[in-house]
Parts: structure tokens; sequence; C-alpha cells
């Protein structure tokens, strides 16, 4: 290896907090070489990104870093800003995991490039400007000539994460630091951004440090792999070793926590919920509508599991809550035989019970000023109002017991729980009320995948012991394939493809699920082909569309 | 945009409407009227008064009468400022009230712009500490109490400023009172300022610039505060509205001769027309204002669409 251009010794990160210090990066040593892409992989807590962001002195107010952070040998942990400024922005630049937000929404995307070109290369107004016209080309936005004047919120998240990919290459760095750059986008689109990153890597000769969750991600495009647990390393080496022979059970444990299995085959029964031509229609201004879904039909059978499977806007969560009645919708659904469209709400309530839902956002989904007793037995009140308060406390912690809680738990508030807990109370909450069919919308989604998995688990083994029929909406891939019978692929507000789980992943019969099933499993693959021909806009892109 | 403008203007003519209503009944609810005085007139007199001034008309054909008059900017006679009419009144009035309104804003917005800024960028300081103690008194103390105590001040003991009065044209006797009527809105919008600052300081946006080596001038002066600007444009609405209803006070204490003396001399001496008067061109300033503060605000904001 060559002299590294980024030396990280002994790098300490601690927060001041009202309950005293809390030390997030412990003592951690890091060592890029000029060109070289290193992933440093932990799930969330394990201190990953705050080991950058302490190197760059972007640490929050309460936030001190200690030890030693040295690029090109210039000390950069207790730099003044204006010297620091030198480094950050031109040699060193950073990609940020929330393209929605990390653009100033109130200027011009082409200005904020050309802003940071003007401040480190000294760049007149005009040839900032006719040099970000360049930059948005070189990262594929298309018509970039008009892009420049563009506004972060007429962008979709893939556009935006390009403008800022361009930033980050404005000054020519030598090392890109991406911090979860495609966490938030849809598979197709992150492939797309990714192939760009590698392409770009090769061609200007920069170092990458990718800070990242997703093992798929580091597979496909780094030589290099630190993983990180609790603010320490806990294994280093080439990522050829690390995911055929890891040597830490920590890190074995993240290789397995991967989605794996399928569901066994529920036996056939009569369906219990039916929907028939299903749409969703918003008005959008001057008459215009939105159909966010469009006749869409399906069957659910006690015991069964059908994934609903769709990208960002494709009207899978919109279906959910057309399904259980929580939105005016056209067509007709049918619980057992009763048609539930349409009903009013005191109407529907006899039905609720029945017809449970799990939203993704563990922390925004439970009442931060109730006991989680309080929250599992809240719906008890309401349909079973003949049970006494300490009938209804018994039947949560009963509930709680279930999901794997400790009855004790009931006394204490959500805060005070982790977000896979939170989702087993929310899990909780539903089945104390003993539903026929959960709605299940990206129950696993804000989880780390190692909590994913256990949560994946539970659900089944619940679904087993009560033969409960599950609706799960999913943009993972994986996941879906672990947990469903039958698949639906959801595209603009349609079904494009449906069918059992195994014929759908084997066999898909459409391009667009193709493109899907490519961009999820298959990394490795779409980014060897771009970068052979980085020319050709591979399949994927035409549906993206960015 | 100018078709929004349109819409909303006419959408605000039955606001205005319903204003004027409320406050022409209010103001008859009210016992006594115009001409009643210490020693009382003759019946005679007061029926010729009356009768002269349509008094005497069931109060639905006053109603119409005033509304049919006002639709042709004939806001009518004072009652009491005899040979004025409403409109010779506040013509005189509302330049005065105008300045004196505008200028406290300006001053509020100015000092309390920056006072905020520098608070929330020595979060937790002594100068954060005191900036919020000072606007914490200034929201408190009514301007009722601070116009007498600056105009004994510095009107008498110091005698550098006058203590009273007004002369168009003059600075000196401007001060005074724009300081007593700008004080609570410069610490609202310190206030307001600190807390947005502080909020765009930790954005994920701000995080960026300084990421990308920004000089802490492009950090704060362009893409903090542009942000933290936006709940203040918000608030001048309410924040006119404010000073009119605080102009009340301190032209009566300092005596200047605007439109807010006349609403409350108006209203002790049922001189209805002229209550009316003042209360038609508050409403109808605070409308305006308001949609203007909220074109404004599409301005700065580019997600903001007006269609």
């Amino acid at each position: 290896m060559t002299a590294p251009i980024l030396s990280i010794r002994d790098l300490r990160v601690s927060f001041a907090t009202p309950d005293g210090p809390v030390e997030a990066v412990k003592g951690i040593d890091l060592d890029l070489a000029a060109g070289e892409a290193l992933a440093v992989v932990g799930e969330s807590g394990s201190g990953k990104s705050q080991l950058m962001m302490a190197a760059m002195g972007l640490l929050a107010k309460n936030g001190t870093a200690r030890g030693s952070a040295r690029y090109r040998g210039e000390e950069l942990i207790g730099l003044p800003a204006r010297r620091l400024n030198r480094v950050r922005g031109a040699k060193i630049t950073m990609i940020f995991q929330e393209p929605m937000t990390s653009l100033d929404p109130l200027q011009p995307v082409g200005r904020q490039i050309a802003e940071t070109l003007r401040v480190h290369s000294h760049l007149s107004a005009r040839a900032a400007r006719r040099r970000t016209v360049e930059l948005l080309d070189l990262v594929r936005l298309k018509d970039p000539e008009r892009r420049v004047s563009a506004y972060p919120h007429e962008l979709s998240g893939g556009q935006r994460q390009r403008v800022m990919i361009a930033m980050a290459l404005a000054n020519e760095p030598d090392i890109l630091i991406a911090d979860e750059p495609t966490t938030a986008l849809d598979v197709t689109i992150q492939a797309e951004i990714l192939a760009l990153i590698a392409d770009l890597r090769t061609r200007l000769g920069m170092a990458i440090l990718f800070i990242t969750h997703d093992l798929q991600i580091v597979r496909a495009f780094c030589e290099r792999v630190m993983v990180m647990r609790d603010g320490r390393v806990m294994e280093e080496g080439d990522v050829a070793t690390i995911f055929t022979a890891p040597r830490e059970d920590y890190t074995r444990m993240l290789l397995a926590a991967e989605p794996e299995g399928t569901k066994p085959t529920a036996p056939p029964a009569p369906p219990i919920l039916r929907a028939e031509n299903v749409g969703v229609h918003f008005a959008i201004g001057r008459g215009a509508q939105l159909a966010a879904v469009d006749g869409v039909s399906l069957t659910l059978s006690p015991g069964e599991t059908v994934g609903i499977v769709g990208e960002s806007g494709s009207g899978k969560s919109t279906l959910a809550r057309a399904l259980l009645n929580l939105l005016p919708a056209t067509g007709e659904v049918r619980f057992r035989d009763t048609p539930i469209t349409g009903l009013s709400r005191r109407q529907m309530r006899p039905y609720r019970h029945a017809l449970q839902m799990v939203f993704q956002d563990p922390y925004g989904a439970l009442s931060p000023r109730l006991t989680v007793g309080e929250i599992v037995a809240e719906g008890l009140t309401v349909h079973a109002p003949e049970l006494g308060a300490a009938e209804r406390r018994a039947r949560a912690v009963a509930a709680l017991a279930e999901v794997g809680l400790d009855g004790a738990m009931a006394r204490r508030f959500p805060h005070e729980f982790s977000g896979g807990q939170r989702q087993r109370i929310a899990i909780a909450r539903a089945i104390v009320l003993k539903p026929a069919a959960l709605v299940l919308d990206e129950p696993t989604s804000a989880l780390d995948r190692s909590v994913q998995k256990q949560v994946l688990a539970l659900l089944l083994a619940l679904q087993a012991a009560h033969n409960l029929a599950y609706v799960f909406i999913s943009h993972d891939l994986a996941v879906i394939r672990a947990v469903a019978d039958r698949v639906m692929v959801m595209k603009d507000g349609r079904v494009v493809e449906e069918g059992p789980t195994a014929r759908i992943f084997e066999a898909p019969a459409t391009g667009y699920t193709r493109e899907l099933i490519a961009a999820a499993f298959d990394l490795s693959a779409i980014l060897a082909a771009r970068q052979s021909n980085p020319n050709a806009r591979g399949s994927a892109s035409t549906i993206a569309g960015t | 945009m100018l078709g929004y403008a349109l819409r909303r203007l006419a959408g605000a003519v039955p606001t205005i409407f319903v204003v004027i209503t409320a406050a022409f009944f209010l103001m008859r609810i009210a016992p006594g009227g115009p001409f009643d005085q210490e020693r009382t007139l003759e019946g005679q007199v007061m029926e010729n008064l009356n009768a002269a001034f349509g008094l005497s008309d069931p109060l639905w054909r006053q109603y119409l009468t005033y509304l049919g008059n006002l639709l042709q900017g004939d806001m009518g006679p004072s009652f009491i400022y005899r040979d004025f009419t409403v409109g010779t009144l506040l013509k005189a009035g509302l330049p005065v009230s105008v300045t004196l309104g505008s200028l406290a804003l300006l001053l509020a917005f100015l000092v309390g712009g920056a006072l905020g800024v520098v608070a929330a960028l020595r979060q937790n300081s002594a100068v954060d500490h005191l900036v919020v103690t000072v606007a914490t008194f200034g929201i408190t103390v009514p301007n009722f109490v601070v116009a007498p105590v600056l105009s004994l001040v510095f009107g008498v003991w110091l005698d550098v400023l006058p203590a009273g009065g007004w002369q168009t044209g003059h600075l000196a006797p401007m001060v005074l009172p724009v300081v007593t009527l700008a004080l609570p809105q410069v610490a609202v919008v310190a206030r307001l300022i600190r807390g947005a600052m502080l909020e765009a300081l930790t954005s994920d946006h701000v995080r960026t610039a300084r990421a990308y080596g920004l000089p802490a001038r492009l950090v704060v002066g362009v893409h903090a505060l542009r942000a933290a600007l936006l709940p203040v444009v918000s608030y001048l609405g309410p924040a006119a509205a404010a000073l009119l209803t605080g102009s009340v006070v301190v032209e009566s204490i300092f005596g200047i001769p605007g439109i807010g003396r006349y609403f409350v001399q108006g209203a002790l001496n049922r001189d209805y027309t002229l209550v009316m008067g003042t209360v038609v061109v508050v409403a109808v300033f605070i409308v305006v204002f308001n949609l203007v503060v909220d074109l404004l605000y599409a301005v700065i904001d580019p997600r903001v669409r007006y269609d």
C-alpha cells in the first residue's frame, strides 16, 4: 500500500448530554490510500458517521473530538475553521444520506455548486457557471443548462443526489466521503447512483470512503472494509476475505442478517378480504386528478401473506389505507361478506378490531405520553368495553409477552425502547385485538438488518400461531421474498405483475420486475456492466427516468 | 401571481363587510349618543340634531345609508369635530400614523433581527442570556408604562428630546414614540429570529455548507439567515396589526395627530362615523398588508407557489 492520504489515529468522539458524556467513537485507527475505496460498515449507533464528522469538524455543538486525523500530513482535529475550510469542500468532500434536506431549499442548485467553485477555485461568476453546467453533465443530469437554475424541490431524490455528487466533484477532491448516499433512494435509482460514483472514481482517481449499513453495496463497490460496533473497530480487511472468512461473530451475524428463506405456503382457505378494482384519486388542482391507486384487485385468505412491492410513489401505502377504509376509495372491498368501502367511521368500528395495521415509523406511531401498557390496552377499551381494567392490563401483558417483551415493561414509556422494541410494541397493540388480518406497511424498513431479521421471524411465528392473514408492504425485495406467499409488483398505482413468490423471483414476466430484482440482488453485475461501458444507460435507468 | 392577488383582494371584501357590520352595531349597542353632554340639551334641539345627522331613522336604514355612502367613498361628517368630514380627518392623520408605524416596524426588524442573530450564534453565552432577558422584559412591560417613563427621562430630566408632539418632517419628536412602539416588536422579532436561527444552524443544508468549506459569512449570512427569515416574514402581518393597536396608546400619550388617537376619542365621544371610518381604514390596511406579506413570502421561498 502506498502512503495513506488520510490517516486517523486513536480518534475519540464524545457528546456532552444531560446524563453525562456519551462516547460515540472510542479510539479508531484508519488509513485511506489514494484512489482506494474503503467501506465503513456498522448498524445505527456504531459511530460510523460521527467518525468522519469529527475529522471534518462537523460535530454537533455538544460533541468533542480527540486524537488525530491527518490529511497529507496536516492535522485536521483542532484546526481553526479558516484553515480547515481549505481542505473540506476542496480536497475532501462529502455526500450525505438525506438528498431531500442536504441542499439549501431557497437557492437554485447551480448556484450552490458555483458557490463552492468560487470559494475554492476562485473562478469568476461566469466561469463557475460554465463549469457547473459541465459538472451537471458529468453526473448525467439531463438538460444541465436548464437544471442549473432549478430549485431542490423541483428535482427528484435521485436527481438531487446527482447534484450533491456534482458539488462533491467540483473542486477535484482527493477523497470523497459518501455517508449512506443511496439509503433514501429506490433500488433502481440506487444502482444508477452507485454506478455513477464507481465510474467517476475510475475516471478521476479519487479515494472513496463509503459509510453504509448495506453489505450488498460494500461487496459491489469497495476493496477494503472496516466493521464498526459501539464506536470500536470489530474487524478490518479486504472485502473478499471478510465476506468469505469473517473472523468475528459480529461480522458473521451482520452477514447472516440478510433476509433469507421463504415462507411455507398457506393451505387454501376461503378469502377473508376481497378487493375489487380499488382506486384512489387525489385532486391536484385545476380539476386534475392523480390516480394514486388505479384498478387494483386482491384476495387475502387466513394464514396467507400477500406481498406488495414497489418503489416510492407506486401507490402501495395508499392501497393499504384504502383496503382498511382509512381514506376514500372507489371500487369495493369486502371483509368476509360485508362490503366495507364507504362505511362511515361509526359503521366501520365493529370491523376495525379484525383489520389492524402496523406502520413503518416505530418512533412516530406510539404516543409518547402513554405507557406501553396503556398503548397496547387502549384498543380494548373501544372494542371490548365489557372488560375490566385488570383484565385489559392482563391481556396487554400477555400480548407483550407474545412479541417477546417482558410484562414489567408495560409501565415504561416508548422513548425508553429501541426501534426494534417499539415495533414489537406496535405489533402487540395490533394482535391484542385478535385481528383476522394485519396490514404491515414497511414494518421493518426503519430497523437495522439484524433487528429486521428478528422482527420478521416474530411476524412469521405470530402468523402461524393465530392463522393471521398479512398484507405486507415493502420496497425491499429480499424481505418480500422471505415472507410472502404471493407477490404484487406495483408501479404508478397499477399492478405490473402478480403471482406466487417463487415464480415472480425466479421467472419474472415483465421487464420492470426484472429490473427491480437485478437492482436488489445483483448490484455487482450492474456496476460491472456499467463500468465497462459507462455511457450505456442500462435498462434500470430507463425505468427510473431520472 | 397577479391572479392570486386579485382573488385574495376579492376574498377580502366579505371580511371587511363583516368587520363594518359588527363595528356599526357594536357602536350602537354602547349606551349614550354623540350629543349626550353633561348638561342635557333641550328635547327639541336634540331631535333637530338627530334628524340632521340621520340618527332618527330606524337603525337598519341608517346602516344601509352608511354602506351606500361608503361605497361612494363618503364616510360622512364627524359628529364631534364639527365642520370636518371623517375623510378629511383621516386624510390628515393617516400619513402621520403610517410614518410612525413603518419606522417602528423597520426599527423592530433591524434591531430585533440583529439581536436575535447574535444571540443564536452565541447560544447560552452571556450575550444570549442578556438578549433573552431584555426580550422578555420588552414583551411584558406595556407601552403605556414605557411611553411616560421614556418621556420623563429623555424629555424632562435629560431634556434631549421633545417629550411629546409632532412636526411633520422633523426627526427629533419621532424618536421616543417610534422607540416605544417598536420595543415590544423588537423583543418578539429577536426571539423569533433567535429560535429560527438556532434551528437553521443545525439543519442539514447548513451542515452541507460547512462541509464544503464555505466561509462563515456565507454559511450564516446566506444559508442560515435566509431560512431563518421565513418565520419572521410571516410574523409581519400580526406585527402590523400589533403596531396599529399600539399606536392608539402611543399617539394619545405623545400627543401625535395620527388616526390612532381618533379611535380612542371617537369611541369615548360616541362619534359614530369617526370610529367607523377608522375601523374601515384599519381593516383594509391589515388585509392589504397581509396579502403583501404572503406575496413576499413567495419571493423568498421558491417552494411556495400561488396560482
